[in-house]
């Protein structure tokens, strides 16, 4: 069969395994979903009913636009194609429209828009410093595609919750790729795409600005890993500058003209920088003595995972933004792949509370499970030499998710307490969730420090 | 990977399709005075719950046969018994004597529908995995994938965990029954398909390759010593356990009776609703349902049913392996699904499950038939709403199941089991390269069935015929299965030696 064949240059596991899930996602069109819905359909409506002076004014529905200009022109594309759906969504007064057809489109341009991250995985899986594996289940892109694809945390707050998370991710990763690939004019451009579809990838962007700056404005390092001034290379930086600028200049600019600044302000401007202070050494060691692609990559993990733990109005969602680049380190290195699983399966299930209905119970326990037994047995299988991979208190920490998933559940519901007490199963997950997050965070800090500086060595500087 | 995770990921997927199936609706949501089967269900939980057992099967003021009354064996009787029990815990609005008819709301569709996943869990799933653990050939990522492709098999899914019936616990149990005799616990085996039998009498239709390879083997072992006794056991088994599933009803001579009048309504007639079967089919353009009478009709059906099971029972007989059995359940219930009396739609599922069965020896022609099974309900699905879970979970299964079987790949004339009919025509059409004939003939039946499913959806029917796409599909769907049952009969009976399907059986 094709799966026990000699590992060949066939190509087709990968549409395979994107096939699979797309059917997967096509089943939960039905399945419940949140406000988050209603958000999306209430931004179809106005960015196609008004003219876009008024985008950031319209006030109708309690659901203002607070994404940047890009995401309100992306709104705008899918409106067009709602057309043919059900013009009734389009309607801003129509609020909390759900028809048959309306979900069916919605749910449909998620699953749609995610040909985007799969573009990007292939891409990430071209940057793998070795892929060989005896048998396909072994081979380090395998892995990595089904910890992208299947990631627990995309499907169920991108097709179930509702959110356009997939396609976003898609481009952060094939950024990343660009820059893995040493294509870092079209990171850059990438990036600041991003930016200016959702702002709250700015959490990040102390990584790339340092990450640009040290390892492609300097073109050249010393013998020992330190700075050459001298390599200063003033053509990349403003190369680099304008590509950011006008990226901005095309989503704002229309705005900014219209002297809408203010109100935009207003709307997307709820991230402080509390965090910054936190993630200083971090950033500053990756300037001393930069890793290249892969230590700019832990250092975006750290950035994101900072700033959900510290962050002020930060969702659980946001826990994804640590979780999906980490996959890509977490394939190709021992300590990774043990900081991976204890984030993963801690964040994971501290998205549970998201889905809180009886009838996606089963759905999202099952979906947890697939993804957990395949990481743990894929990467213990992947780094089998040199012992376990977790040690017996992380297990024992991870096997505690059972009875506090139990508990919160199955058998509170049925006590007293749950009238008088109903958020003490939610601070209970977040609690004990934390303690997990916080040390992989701490984990992954340490090997940030700590990890050996091999620029010479890798190609892909 | 290990074994153990890789049929765990396989069991999860199973589950998740399952479950993500039954957010969608069940037969007769939301349309009263009669709904569907979803309500019959509910209602024999109230029935059995309420009631004592001598009124179960009866006619009373308590109990209207004609809204739902109960038309299965016993043990569906017990079955909501249980269920119905739980249901009392739980909210006893539920299973109120007549106040509960019609019953709908939220909370009661997941309980439902948590009943169906309970038994799938516990009786159809871990004999999928055994059965593909002990008698799948080839490496353990095959019977892995083996194992995923029958869990992901869109016609029982569909039924199940949408239309909502229990068929996954008499599939289940007459799998057990298949595992019992493959690994050669005869009792168990035979103990295990008894209850099927007792759970739904559509089981009947895979009765006689049962006995025929009981029988077979106990004539090898010698019909006069070691035979005899194995027979006289078997027999005994099967007995005893009728006779405790019946045990309620013995008491008083009328009560068998009737139950075994709700079960055979011959007074139904020939046919009902549109069946892919020969008699619907026939229908079309002789209307034998008026032209014949009963008794002829039922002559007829006889006849014909018994005439194309007849060659395959005599040879598996005279030759009781495992492959054979497999075999001769497909054509059995086939059979009897093209030529019974009051066969559903439905029952088309009791030929799917053999089919499973062979999935991984003949890959290409299983998956044709296990399509092909699912287009057929088409009319009964589109009717429940569930037209966007058909789409997705048929094509799921199409493109799944031939990547990960090489079903392309693997179609030779050798693998297609068609070596010595092609042995026959060598000398009338030398140049027929019967491997290229059959894919082509599977793409074009693929788009057949697609473009029939999307015409039946999309387009509003000729006012003079209103019932053309159902039609349509069913007839489509007949002609596919009488050659079905032309090339199952043919592989079976012109099986030649095969020492590598030999290697498991006993």
């Amino acid at each position: 069969t094709v799966m026990a064949a000699p590992v060949t240059n066939d190509q087709s596991w990968f549409f395979a395994l994107a096939l699979g899930v797309s059917f997967l996602k096509c089943l939960l069109i039905n399945a419940y979903h949140s406000t988050d819905f209603e958000v999306h359909r209430n931004w179809l409506a106005l960015t196609h009913s008004l003219p876009a002076a008024q985008w950031y004014y319209e006030a109708t529905s309690e659901w203002t636009l607070d994404y940047p200009p890009l995401f309100a022109w992306f709104e705008y594309g899918l409106s067009h194609i709602a057309r043919f759906f059900d013009k009734e969504m389009l309607v801003v007064q129509n609020l909390n429209y759900a028809s048959p057809a309306t979900i069916l489109f919605q749910r449909l341009s998620v699953i749609v828009a995610d040909v985007v991250f799969f573009y990007a995985v292939k891409e990430c899986c071209k940057c793998l410093r070795e892929d060989k594996g005896k048998y396909l289940l072994g081979k380090p892109s395998f892995i990595l595609t089904v910890l992208l694809l299947w990631n627990f945390g995309l499907i169920i707050v991108d097709h179930i919750h509702f959110q356009y998370n997939g396609f976003l991710f898609g481009v952060l990763l094939l950024s990343i790729a660009r820059h893995f690939q040493n294509r870092h004019f079209e990171g850059a451009l990438l990036f600041s795409i991003l930016l200016n579809l959702k702002h709250i990838y700015l959490y990040i962007a102390p990584a790339y600005g340092i990450y640009l700056l040290r390892c492609f404005c300097f073109t050249q390092s010393n013998a020992d890993g330190s700075l050459q001034w001298r390599s200063f290379s003033v053509v990349r930086l403003v190369t680099l500058g304008t590509i950011v600028l006008s990226t901005f200049s095309v989503s704002f600019g229309p705005f900014i003209a219209l002297g809408q600044l203010p109100q935009i302000y207003k709307a997307l401007m709820h991230i402080p920088f509390l965090s910054l202070c936190l993630l200083q050494p971090a950033l500053f060691r990756i300037w001393h003595r930069p890793n290249g692609a892969r230590g700019f990559l832990r250092c975006l993990v750290i950035c994101a995972l900072g700033s959900f733990m510290f962050g002020w109005h930060v969702h659980e969602k946001a826990i994804l933004m640590a979780i999906l680049p980490l996959s890509l380190l977490a394939v190709e290195s021992r300590e990774d792949a043990r900081i991976f699983l204890i984030l993963s399966i801690t964040g994971h299930y501290s998205l549970f509370p998201l889905l809180f209905t009886t009838q996606e119970l089963p759905i999202k326990i099952l979906l947890l499970l697939l993804f957990t037994i395949f990481s743990l047995t894929s990467l213990k299988t992947l780094f089998r030499s040199g012992g376990a991979l977790l040690n017996p208190l992380e297990a024992t920490y991870l096997l505690g998710l059972i009875p506090l998933e139990l508990i919160c559940e199955f058998v509170y519901p049925l006590t007293v307490w749950q009238k008088t007490f109903p958020f003490l199963p939610l601070m209970l997950t977040s609690i004990y969730c934390a303690l997990g997050v916080t040390y992989a965070f701490i984990r992954l800090y340490i090997s940030l420090l700590t990890c050996s500086d091999s620029t010479k060595k890798i190609k892909t500087q | 990977m290990e074994n153990w995770s890789l049929f765990s990921l396989c069991v999860l997927l199973g589950l998740t399709s399952r479950w993500a199936v039954s957010f969608h609706s069940y037969s007769g949501a939301g349309k009263p005075p009669m709904f569907g089967d979803y309500e019959a269900q509910r209602h024999w939980q109230e029935v059995t719950y309420n009631l004592p057992v001598h009124e179960w099967y009866f006619n009373t003021t308590n109990n209207d046969l004609n809204y739902w009354g109960l038309d299965y064996p016993p043990l569906t009787a017990y079955h909501s018994l249980v269920c119905a029990y739980v249901a009392k815990l739980l909210n006893p609005e539920w299973v109120e004597l007549h106040a509960s008819r019609g019953y709908e709301s939220h909370s009661h569709k997941l309980f439902m529908r948590a009943t169906v996943l309970f038994t799938d869990i516990l009786i159809y799933i871990p004999a999928v995995l055994l059965y593909c653990f002990y008698f799948c050939d080839g490496s353990s990522k095959q019977k892995v994938a083996t194992a995923l492709c029958i869990l992901l098999y869109p016609g029982l899914i569909l039924i199940d965990y949408g239309h909502f019936q229990y068929n996954s616990v008499s599939l289940g149990l007459a799998l057990w029954g298949i595992l019992g005799l493959g690994l050669g616990w005869d009792l168990f085996g035979s103990l295990a398909f008894t209850l099927a039998l007792n759970y739904k009498q559509m089981e009947l239709y895979h009765s006689l390759p049962f006995f025929c390879y009981l029988l077979g083997k106990c004539i090898k072992q010698g019909l006069i010593g070691r035979g005899f006794f194995q027979l006289a056991k078997i027999s005994l088994t099967v007995l005893v356990t009728f006779a405790l599933c019946w045990m309620p009803f013995l008491s008083d001579p009328k009560q068998p009776l009737q139950v075994l009048h709700r079960l055979f309504p011959f007074g139904r007639g020939l046919f009902e609703d549109k069946v892919a079967n020969t008699w619907c089919s026939l229908n079309v353009l002789i209307k034998i349902k008026t032209l014949l009478s009963r008794e002829t009709q039922l002559f007829l059906s006889f006849a014909l049913t018994l005439l194309f099971i007849l060659p395959s029972s005599l040879k598996l007989l005279s030759k009781p392996n495992l492959w054979q059995f497999k075999l001769a359940l497909v054509n059995s219930s086939l059979a009897f699904f093209l030529f019974s009396f009051q066969v559903h739609e439905k029952s088309i599922l009791l030929a799917a499950l053999p089919v499973c069965l062979v999935i991984n020896e003949i890959p290409l022609i299983a998956i044709w038939f296990l399509l092909t099974s699912t287009f057929s309900m088409l009319p009964l699905l589109v009717k429940d709403g569930l037209l966007l879970p058909y789409v997705v979970t048929s094509l799921a299964f199409l493109f799944l199941s031939l990547y990960l079987l090489s079903a392309l790949e693997r179609s030779t004339e050798e693998e297609l089991r068609l070596g010595l009919y092609r042995k026959l025509t060598r000398h009338w059409l030398p140049k027929l390269n019967l491997s290229r004939i059959i894919k082509w003939k599977f793409w074009f039946s693929l788009v057949a069935m697609a473009a029939l499913s999307f015409t039946s959806v999309w387009l509003e029917p000729p006012a003079k015929f209103p019932d053309l796409f159902p039609v349509l599909v069913s007839i489509l769907s007949f002609l596919h299965f009488l050659g079905f049952i032309i090339y199952f009969n043919l592989v079976q009976l012109m099986e030649p030696q095969r020492k590598k399907s030999q290697k498991k059986t006993n």
